[in-house]
């Protein structure tokens, strides 16, 4: 008896060590993880939240009356705008004639100044003849500078600047022309070859029509097929068991085999045109409904059978118990579910690649079938672009991605807090 | 008439029809609904779907075959010269007079016959349209005309109608079996294609992977380069990187979180760890590649190690954290389905909490973890933005995880993405990759599910 005592308190200390040992392990494994998921937020965020302001520039443009007049669209569409505003560059800039210097003094201003000119002119035909104070959007380059990822202590020839270049934008700062503004392009322009004129409106409503189309399918379908298998289903029917294998299946399949299933069906049989959000949303209603009927099926099961029995009891008919009792209660967390597998729907990438949805469109989509693309797609190819300033800008599409995610997912949250109810 | 305002009509006619018959089911009751049948909503309801269900079947049979009839009947009104040109020349023809309809091409800068036939076309639909609505509107009026005097006090209203629900039930978890069966019909066609031209033997043991497409019509496809070893050893190795990262991390935060965190540590950090899992794969792509790849590939130069810029490393290391809280919440799952009764034995014992953890509970849960991790594999190897992302394009034979490597999905994805030839190898190589894809992921998860089944120890 005591020869146990013995070994037993022999063995405490170390056996206590690795007991301390052992929480410490979990301790710093969830310690890793959550370091990681801080290190993607903050180092998306850092890089992409100065895209929210964008650089402008002050001109003071000469409405030229020959030029401008008749103030109409299509007279405006074949003015020299552009060379307005060149004028009134090297105006700024008298001592520039160096035809190099000057190039680079009129890229300065962003490519899209004379549209901006144009619909100035269009707004106000009464200041034809004025000179003006017109803020313009910078260049790609001046964006840059200004939001101080050009370092001006740099060697001359590692920075995208000149010299001479930098002592111009000094000179503007001075003067107060040179100001961050918040970045109203970004939401509303659609996809551009310049940074500067980069926006996310074509992504935007590309996304949300594909999840209205993927809502209005997915949820009753896979309300109907959870509401069969759960509550009228025979047991131990084998084309039932073939089934529920089925969707448990479905639900671990790669997304990009989805993808290929759209570009099949879709595409190749059906001939519904390419790149549309129809084909996107029809595709990603295919890989999001295993995930709402084994939701909806779950929020079934917990409603509890006394609630069949009772409206059975009373003469309701079957079909009459399921929908006029069961399914009110199970809605709250059938429709859990189904923001959950929006949530992901809305962030998947590699189906839409396969069908298509990658182009570069400028336009916002009118309707289902005109081309789009899709918030994670355009992240995708923006984060391919090389040019500089759309590091910023992919980052900032992530932002703003992340921040619809959340939002669904919070409401789902709440969704479930507020309305489900425990038996 | 538009398709679109027809269906539209139709509606608004079975809405009309839902009124009369339960008009018509009161009036037939005498003022008494007790001696009807079933409510009166369902004569309503039944009338409604007579009306509705056989006209929108006419409507969409109708809008999925008119277009390949109208073009069968204007291709065989064509004069002999284009009639007997070879598949690939006629559907190019085809592509004309589709372009025409479109009004992307003037008709005054192609052949006359084919204008002529696009205009044809133009009448034919016309005419389809003005047929299809007397066809739909009358057999919608005479259904709800006759379906209405059906209704006597003994119709069966409502089990006519739950009949109807019922199929649709039914018909809506059958769309889960026809979607396997269209995955698999879809992929394994053109796969089988592929396979007409490049030898399977030569596709699954192949060492080499160089995609090319053929220039010449009836030039084999760049035979020899079609090997799909590399493709699975990149993506294996890929793999292997990411379960080392996201088993151990996984599992021990799991089992941290489910037998020592207080209940509030717990609250907080299990929705932290979801949210990782909630985060879209294209944003940890952006992650790898712009952040993880250049820090290691930094360290590697300070350690006096090359490492590519787009190595293995960085994709299966961000892979792994996008895998941990998968890991972690099936552990979990399995971990808390052990019952009480075994822990208290093992404290009973005077085991400490670390040796219950690891003699008795690990051991009970095991076939859950198991099927767990294999799932995470399964997950792993289909992922695709990641590897597309961060990973090569490169098809190099090794398992040196600093060299850049490609696997089955980016190999799917820069096949697919970009212009579509449906008769080159190239293409077709992606459903062929897609297939095996498939077949392995699909392998693995019944491998899982049949371990879990099999080993699980059933506590009653």
């Amino acid at each position: 008896m005591n020869k146990t005592l013995e070994t037993v308190c022999s063995g405490l200390a170390r056996r206590r060590r690795r007991e301390i040992r052992f929480r410490w392990y979990g301790r710093i494994a969830i310690f890793v993880s959550l370091a990681f998921l801080a290190l993607l937020i903050t180092s998306i965020v850092a890089r992409g939240y100065k895209a929210f302001w964008q650089t402008e520039i002050a001109i003071d443009v000469f409405l030229d009356p020959e030029e401008l007049t008749p103030p109409t669209p299509e007279h405006l569409a074949r003015a020299d705008l552009a060379g307005l505003i060149k004028r009134s560059l090297r105006q700024m800039f008298p001592e520039v004639h160096d035809r190099r210097r000057k190039r680079a003094l009129y890229r300065l201003v962003s490519s899209a100044a004379p549209y901006q000119l144009r619909d100035y002119v269009l707004a106000h035909p009464d200041r034809i003849g004025q000179t003006v104070r017109l803020w313009v959007l910078a260049g790609a380059d001046v964006d840059l500078y200004k939001k101080g990822y050009i370092d001006p202590e740099m060697p001359a020839s590692e920075r995208r600047l000149k010299d001479y270049q930098i002592a111009w934008l000094r000179k503007l700062e001075s003067e107060g022309r040179l100001v961050l503004r918040f970045n109203r392009w970004f939401l509303l322009n659609g996809d551009s070859r310049e940074p500067e004129q980069a926006g996310i409106q074509v992504a935007f409503r590309g996304s949300l029509y594909m999840m209205l189309v993927t809502f209005a399918l997915s949820f009753p379908l896979g309300i109907a097929a959870a509401i069969y298998l759960e509550e009228f289903a025979p047991r131990n029917n084998v084309w039932v068991d073939l089934i529920e294998i089925n969707i448990n299946n479905l639900a671990a399949v790669p997304s990009i085999v989805f993808g290929l299933l759209g570009l099949a069906v879709f595409i190749g049989w059906f001939g519904l045109p390419r790149s549309t959000p129809l084909v996107g949303g029809l595709t990603l209603t295919l890989m999001t409904l295993p995930t709402v009927i084994i939701a909806s099926r779950a929020a079934l099961k917990a409603v509890p059978p006394s609630i069949r029995y009772a409206a059975l009891g009373i003469g309701a008919s079957r079909v009459q118990t399921v929908f006029h009792h069961v399914l009110p209660l199970a809605m709250p967390g059938m429709l859990t579910g189904a923001i959950i597998g929006m949530a992901r729907a809305l962030g998947e990438t590699a189906p839409l690649l396969m069908i298509g949805m990658v182009a570069f469109i400028v336009d916002p989509p009118q309707s289902l079938l005109d081309p789009a693309t899709a918030l994670p797609v355009q992240i995708y190819l923006w984060a391919d672009s090389p040019e500089r300033g759309f590091v910023e800008r992919t980052s900032a599409a992530i932002i703003v991605l992340l921040l619809f995610l959340g939002i669904m997912n919070l409401a789902a949250i709440l969704l479930r807090k507020r309305l489900e109810r425990r038996w | 008439m538009q398709p679109q305002t027809l269906f539209w009509i139709l509606l608004a006619l079975a809405v009309y029809g839902y009124y009369l018959g339960r008009k018509r089911a009161l009036t037939v009751s005498g003022g008494n609904i007790r001696r009807l049948h079933s409510l009166p909503d369902y004569y309503g309801y039944y009338v409604a779907l007579w009306c509705a269900l056989p006209a929108l079947a006419i409507l969409s049979l109708w809008l999925l075959l008119d277009d390949k009839i109208i073009l069968q009947w204007v291709l065989a009104e064509l004069p002999p010269t284009y009639r007997n040109l070879p598949p690939d020349r006629l559907s190019l023809t085809v592509n004309v007079i589709e372009n025409l309809l479109a009004g992307e091409r003037q008709a005054s800068t192609v052949d006359p016959a084919l204008a002529e036939a696009a205009e044809h076309y133009r009448q034919l639909k016309h005419l389809g349209y003005q047929a299809l609505t007397v066809l739909v509107l009358a057999g919608a009026t005479a259904a709800l005309t006759w379906a209405q005097r059906r209704i006597t006090p003994g119709l069966r209203a409502r089990n006519r109608v739950e009949a109807v629900i019922r199929i649709a039930l039914i018909a809506s978890s059958v769309l889960a079996i026809l979607t396997t069966i269209g995955i698999v019909l879809s992929v394994l066609f053109e796969a089988l294609r592929f396979f007409e031209m490049v030898s399977p033997l030569e596709f699954f043991f192949g060492l080499h992977w160089s995609p090319q497409i053929a220039i010449r019509a009836d030039q084999v496809g760049a035979s020899g380069s079609f090997g799909f070893i590399p493709l699975l050893t990149g993506t294996l190795l890929i793999t292997a990187i990411a379960m080392a990262v996201a088993a151990p991390l996984g599992l021990l935060s799991a089992i941290y979180l489910s037998e020592f965190a207080k209940r509030r540590t717990r609250a907080i950090v299990k929705p932290l760890l979801e949210v990782l899992a909630g985060v879209p794969t294209v944003v940890y792509g952006f992650f790898a590649a712009l952040v993880v790849a250049p820090w290691l590939r930094d360290l590697g130069a300070r350690l006096g190690l090359s490492i590519s810029s787009e190595s293995a490393l960085a994709a299966g290391l961000v892979m792994g954290i996008m895998i941990i809280p998968f890991v972690s919440s099936l552990t979990d799952d399995a971990l808390t389905a052990v019952p009480r009764s075994l822990r208290e034995g093992a404290y009973g014992l005077g085991a400490t909490q670390a040796e219950t953890i690891t003699g008795v509970l690990l051991p009970a849960a095991l076939p859950g973890i198991v099927s767990g991790l294999l799932l995470a594999v399964s997950r792993a190897i289909g992922e695709t933005m990641i590897v597309v992302m961060a990973a090569g394009m490169a098809a190099k034979l090794t398992l040196n995880p600093l060299e850049s490597v490609t696997t089955i999905t980016v190999q799917i994805v820069a096949l697919l993405v970009g212009d579509q030839e449906f008769d080159s190898p190239k293409t077709l190589a992606a459903f062929a990759l897609g297939l095996t894809l498939f077949v392995i992921t699909l392998l693995l998860n019944l491998v899982a599910l049949h371990v879990i089944r099999k080993y699980r120890e059933q506590y009653e």
